[in-house]
């Protein structure tokens, strides 16, 4: 299990990034690499090259804002889930993200390439799906910015074009009253999720369930966004909104858990996320 | 004829040069460049933690990344724990102590992991010490006497160092 | 005997080295080794027609590749069957590299070797084999269909069928007051030791000779098998296990196919050369274990007493049995447990599928046998209403019935005869540990929607099988203890517990002795590690050995201090008279008196030397009947096993709405007779439970329809992290073995025996629904839900639950 041979690009700037993966359109990015280099020493991958990010200091940001979390390419999960800051605007971010594999792997591992690998069964898609947030690409080109609902074009495949680099992913921050929640249930503690739901709940000034949202990861070829506010009412009815759910979702049997079981677990998270930030939006409203 | 790239880190406090293509994983540059066999393969998918070294001082699997990503880092490995006059560290005289290792194939990564663990949180709950050591395998202790090491390192690094240590 | 080291916990000997990185595993040696790789079968069945290797070789820093074609003599042969038997009638086993037909994906069909892994995989990646796919037969009910056949001649694809019996078991069951029939299964896992395996071989061209090291549980039976395929006296042949990460079982296969070729292509070639096993090449080219299907049928009387069992296992034991019928062997005798069945009955038929080999891995066929039996006693309890301990506890051998003869005939080829035991005490401390008569009014107690439950299950584990094991012991000029055996050590602490047994025998500092193990230039004759035999046989060998170093100590002593050897003890290294320290002589004296020399070296030979020493003119320096030197060579060979026993019980909670299940509590009685080292038993015991649970809860093997491995990766296949395992309560007993002078029982597979049947009995007591198959995932419950909604013969009587 040795990765096959590959031309190696470490650039110090984005330019010379976007330089490099001009030069080599058929080039993956090395960022973090938890997910690409198994893939390379299983020699399920063989890019001709590899542009190598971890050098250009300027993606090693992340800034929270009043409008929401701005992640660069080559903040790691660790930093990001320890942000007391980006937690103060988006805890759905750190909520998520501890769920993301083991300690040691998130020491590396990065937001936006997480993203850019796009699998449906990860946590981060989800996330940003459900929050309606964009990632920034650049190439030679230029620069666009891509909504979550176009960024994911099926398994393992995001709508990032040959040459372009993703530089950073936007969380917008939460509408006032609003409580998230992440659950999943996975065979062993930090595996890929069976079936995972990230929930947000929106309760109006009366205290009643104005919106509720769920981003699901595990269960569709890209993460699946529902809106469930009609489902559960503004009593926040969430065993009719799992109903719901259950019958909305068309997940996929693999040797873990099979199609109906997912479904069935989907249906019992959705239950347990959405009356967790529903809770936590009620909290909130106190304040 | 493969590129090679001259790759410059530090390891366990000491500057080390090698010559390599840059597909070598940091795992196999460090233990078959360099010679640093305490570093062990497992699985080189990045599950099983037998691998983890500190790069920067956190831990990471080192079969999940390339020596040329590594270069100009400063990394520590299991050769690296103990004092420099050979005194172990307290994880590892912990680990002695509470038959925290078996065949001592997983140890390695075990004990950078759990070095890491205890010097960010140096009284961690039983939860946090599962969380803090949830990605590493371990196939002949069942964890228990692991979980104990860790506990007991904790104590021992709480503890005043003697006089003339 | 001393009592200050042997039966206490000592710290291990051999952690310096680990905890430091200073280990020294397979692929720690070798760094200037050229490499090899493998081209191995994408297919579970097929017709090689053409190998292409011309794409290969441009490959930079290629230098071999071989198919079978290439392999000379006996090099080519097929791999030997290890362990033949009567009833193993159609025995097969593989080609070092693939012959005309692969039976398994993972079959070796050609070697390559290269500078390094990197390069060896650039060029294996480039030969190209063609196929012409040939049926795959794969799961137990394909296989016993032989719709297609695995190997062409073998009917039927069985390769066995193997009948232990006592008594007329059908007459008893149809006499029987009930009768109970049902069908159990229990799916494939594996070893996985988190090292693989390896073969690193050095060729002495100028003194023909060579030198092999592999990750192996029996350094011995390599070099024998190797010396054979290269047409090599055993004495040009070593063999070293150097530290072994794990082993399991899986290890103690040999020779493996690396195994023949690495060294043959290294003698080939004059260069060093290795191969390292990935983590890939292992789910697919080892070994897998466990996967059975059983049919019972039981007849018992209106206490539970179990009048007339009969039992049917389909057993699937992949492509090939080059470890014979072991695994069907032990399953149906260690059935019994530490039960008195009436009349007894068990046909195991062992089939050929194209899928992985199975050999034994840690309990070796008894987890499925006590899985098979300990759900039978669920049955009997839930049918009558009955208690599930006080069940078994009706059925237990009692302490005065030993040695209790089971009349079977067990895997060593001797009588099942249980040698010593307290199956009655055993129950009780289990009962007691986890709060067995308790947990009725516990589970009430609890708040309302959760789902509790609890199980148990007992298990007899035949311990410490022959034929013989030995040990060497030397005490040098400077007071050093040099031990050494023959068979392996994969973490058991061998180099501490042994430390320990010699330290006591002789007399001497713990720190002074120094064991080797696994090396064929210190010791040529063993076994192996399997089957919990090494404490028994190379710790009584050893203490055998002790016992003639001590005498022959004491002779010498009583020469040079004019005393009686019947007066004389060791202490510390120091032979005295007993109660007259004054009158004394240290060890490493007596180890340079037991050697006269001619030529001095330093000033403990100058000693040694004819002229310094003084026996009588008319005597020979060394004396009739005796040897130069103090040392001593032991063998330890038993009549038969001797059996270690043990209780396991477990709480779970199943969540009503996920069907995940958590281990909440988890206890273990076990005996073991007589501890060496209660640390390191423990530990083993650790270990083996979290393999228990990951068979019960997390691990299987995922072949589809066409052969291929689904989850041959550490992502799907779902070994426990410590997040998973339950933490572990022990309690102990210690009943000796009057069969072996230590009085020891085997330790190292007790903790994995019968964990997937205490679950399953934990699990099906929480949901009330019937628990057949393991291992049981949040899935599997689920659905088992559903089923039983609509199916009340699936559902657990009512009021029988709890206990």
């Amino acid at each position: 299990m040795k990765p096959p041979p590959f031309g190696y690009h470490a650039p110090r700037t984005v330019d010379e990034a976007l330089d490099a993966l001009a030069a080599a359109p058929s080039g993956k990015v090395l960022a973090g690499g938890q997910s690409l280099v198994p893939l390379l020493n299983m020699r399920l991958a063989a890019p001709s090259d590899l542009v190598d990010i971890n050098r250009i200091a300027e993606l090693d940001a992340l800034r929270a804002g009043d409008g929401g979390v701005r992640v660069g390419a080559l903040a790691r999960h660790a930093r990001v889930e320890r942000s007391a800051e980006a937690a103060a605007v988006q805890p759905l971010l750190g909520q998520a993200l501890r769920h993301v594999a083991h300690p040691v792997i998130r020491n590396r591992g990065t937001v936006v390439g997480s993203l850019a690998h796009a699998d449906p069964a990860a946590e981060l898609p989800a996330v940003l799906a459900v929050l309606g947030g964009t990632v920034e690409a650049a190439s030679s080109r230029g620069r666009r910015t891509i909504p979550a609902a176009e960024l994911f074009a099926g398994p393992l495949e995001s709508s990032l074009e040959p040459g372009e680099l993703a530089v950073s992913a936007f969380f917008p921050a939460l509408p006032p009253r609003t409580g998230t929640a992440f659950t999943e249930t996975a065979r062993r503690h930090g595996d890929y999720a069976l079936a995972g739901v990230a929930a947000v709940v929106t309760l109006d000034e009366d205290l009643r369930v104005r919106a509720a949202r769920a981003g699901y990861l595990g269960v569709s070829a890209t993460p699946l966004v529902l809106d469930l506010s009609g489902a559960a009412g503004p009593r926040g009815d969430w065993a009719a909104a799992a109903a719901h759910v259950r019958e909305r979702v068309d997940p996929e049997s693999d040797i873990h858990a099979g199609a109906a079981y997912r479904r069935h677990l989907t249906g019992v998270l959705t239950e347990r996320a959405c009356a967790a930030a529903a809770a936590e939006a009620l909290r909130k409203a106190g304040e | 004829m493969e590129e090679r790239f001259e790759v410059e880190l530090t390891v366990n406090g000491t500057p080390r040069t090698a010559s390599v293509p840059a597909r070598r994983l940091l795992s196999d540059f460090l233990r078959h460049d360099l010679g640093l066999t305490g570093t062990h393969v497992g699985c080189e998918h990045g599950v099983c933690g037998c691998c983890t070294v500190l790069l920067d001082g956190d831990p990471v699997r080192s079969c999940l990344m390339f020596a040329v990503t590594a270069a100009g880092h400063e990394v520590t490995t299991v050769e690296g724990l103990a004092a420099p006059d050979g005194t172990p560290s307290p994880v590892q005289r912990a680990f002695r102590e509470c038959h925290g290792l078996q065949c001592g194939f997983c140890t390695p990564g075990f004990l950078c992991t759990v070095t890491a663990l205890l010097r960010e949180n140096p009284r961690p709950s039983r939860d946090q010490v599962l969380e803090g050591i949830s990605g590493n395998l371990c196939r002949c202790t069942g964890y228990q006497n692991i979980v104990k090491s860790v506990h007991r390192a904790a104590d021992l690094l709480s503890e005043p160092a003697e006089p003339g240590e | 005997m001393g009592t200050r080291v042997f039966g206490e916990p000592v710290r291990r000997r051999e952690d310096g080295r680990f905890l430091t990185g200073r280990g020294r595993f397979l692929d720690d040696l070798g760094r200037g080794a050229l490499a090899a790789a493998f081209v191995r079968s994408p297919h579970a069945h097929a017709r090689i027609t053409d190998i292409d290797v011309s794409g290969a070789l441009d490959v930079e820093g290629l230098v071999a590749i071989y198919t079978w074609e290439d392999l000379p003599g006996r090099v080519g042969d097929p791999l030997p069957l290890l362990i033949p038997h009567p009833a193993l009638t159609h025995g097969r086993t593989g080609y070092p590299l693939a012959r005309d037909v692969v039976r398994h994906v993972g079959e070796p069909v050609a070697m390559v070797v290269a500078h390094d892994r990197y390069l060896a995989e650039d060029a294996a990646e480039r030969v190209h084999v063609e196929y012409e796919p040939l049926p795959p037969v794969v799961g137990i009910e394909a296989a016993a269909r032989a719709e297609h056949l695995v190997h062409d001649d073998v009917p039927g694809n069985v390769g066995a069928v193997l009948v232990q019996e006592t008594g007329d078991a059908a007459a008893a069951i149809d006499a029987a007051p009930h009768a109970l029939e049902f069908r159990l299964s229990i799916e494939r896992s594996a070893s996985t030791p988190l090292e693989g395996r390896g073969v690193y071989a050095r060729w002495d061209a100028d003194d023909g000779s060579l030198r092999v090291y592999s990750s192996t549980q029996t350094s011995t039976s390599v070099r024998a098998a190797i010396a054979a395929r290269l047409g090599l006296p055993n004495g040009k042949v070593e063999v070293v296990a150097p530290d072994v990460g794990g082993g399991f079982g899986v290890k103690i296969v040999h020779p493996w196919p690396e195994e023949v070729l690495v060294p043959w292509a290294a003698r080939l070639l004059d260069r060093e050369l290795k191969w390292t096993e990935d983590r890939r090449e292992h789910f697919v080219s080892a070994a897998h274990e466990r996967g059975q299907v059983q049919d019972v049928r039981v007849g018992f009387d209106d206490a539970g007493r179990v009048l007339g069992l009969d039992v049917r296992i389909r057993h699937d034991h992949g492509a090939y049995t080059p470890y014979g019928i072991i695994i069907p062997i032990v399953t149906s005798t260690q059935l019994l447990g530490p039960y008195k069945i009436g009349a007894y009955r068990a046909e195991v038929t062992s089939l050929y599928t194209n899928t992985l080999i199975v050999t034994p891995y840690r309990g070796a066929g008894r987890p499925q046998g006590v899985y098979c039996m300990e759900r039978t006693m669920d049955r009997i309890a839930r049918h009558l209403g009955r208690d599930r301990a006080d069940v078994r506890a009706a059925n237990l051998i009692q302490p005065d019935e030993f040695p209790y003869d089971q009349g079977l005939l067990f895997q060593d080829g001797r009588p099942l005869i249980y040698d010593s035991g307290d199956y009655p005490e055993l129950l009780r401390k289990a009962r007691e540990l986890i709060g067995w008569d308790g947990f009725a009014a516990e589970r009430a107690a609890a708040s309302r929607g959760r789902r509790l439950g609890i199980g148990l299950g007992l298990y007899v584990e035949g311990t410490g099988v022959g034929p013989y094991e030995g040990g060497h012991v030397e005490i040098d000029t400077a007071g050093r203890v040099h031990v050494s055996t023959g068979l392996t050590s994969q973490g058991q602490g061998h180099e501490t517990a042994f430390a320990q047994i010699a330290a006591a025998e002789l007399g001497v500092p713990l720190e002074d002795v120094h064991v080797t193990t696994g090396d064929t230039r210190r010791f040529g004759y063993a076994v192996g590690t399997f089957a919990s035999r090494a404490a028994v046989m190379s710790g009584n060998a050893i203490a055998l050995a002790c016992r003639k170093v001590r005498e022959k100590a004491l002779r010498i002593a009583a020469d040079a201090l004019e005393a009686d050897p019947r007066d004389l003890d060791v202490t510390d290294g120091v032979v005295h008279v007993r109660g007259d320290m004054s009158a004394s002589v240290p060890l490493r004296t007596v180890a340079v008196l037991s050697n006269p020399l001619r030529y001095a070296f330093d000033e403990e030979a100058a000693a040694a030397t004819q002229f310094a020493v003084g026996r009588p003119a008319t005597e020979p320096p060394v004396a009739s009947g005796e040897e130069p030197g103090l040392e001593g060579r032991g063998y330890y060979s038993p009549v038969r096993s001797t059996f270690a026993s043990g209780a396991h019980a477990a709480i779970v909670e199943v969540d009503p709405d996920t069907a995940e299940i958590a281990i909440l509590r988890y206890a273990v009685v076990h005996d073991c007779g007589r501890l060496i080292n209660p640390m390191v038993v423990e530990g083993q015991i650790h270990g083996g439970v979290a393999q228990g649970v990951g068979g019960a809860l997390y691990e299987r093997m995922a072949y589809d329809e066409s052969g291929q491995l689904l989850n041959a990766s550490f992502m799907d296949f779902l070994m426990p992290y410590a997040t998973e395992v339950p933490r572990i309560e022990t309690g102990h007993l210690e009943t000796p073995s009057p069969l072996n002078p230590l009085g020891i029982k085997g330790a190292g597979e007790a903790g994995v025996i019968p964990v997937s049947a205490v679950i399953a009995s934990a699990v099906e007591d929480a949901e009330g629904v019937r628990v057949d198959a393991m291992p049981i995932s949040p899935d599997d419950l689920h659905t088992l839900r559903l089923r039983a909604a609509d199916d009340p013969s699936l559902r657990v009587r009512e009021g029988a639950r709890t206990g």
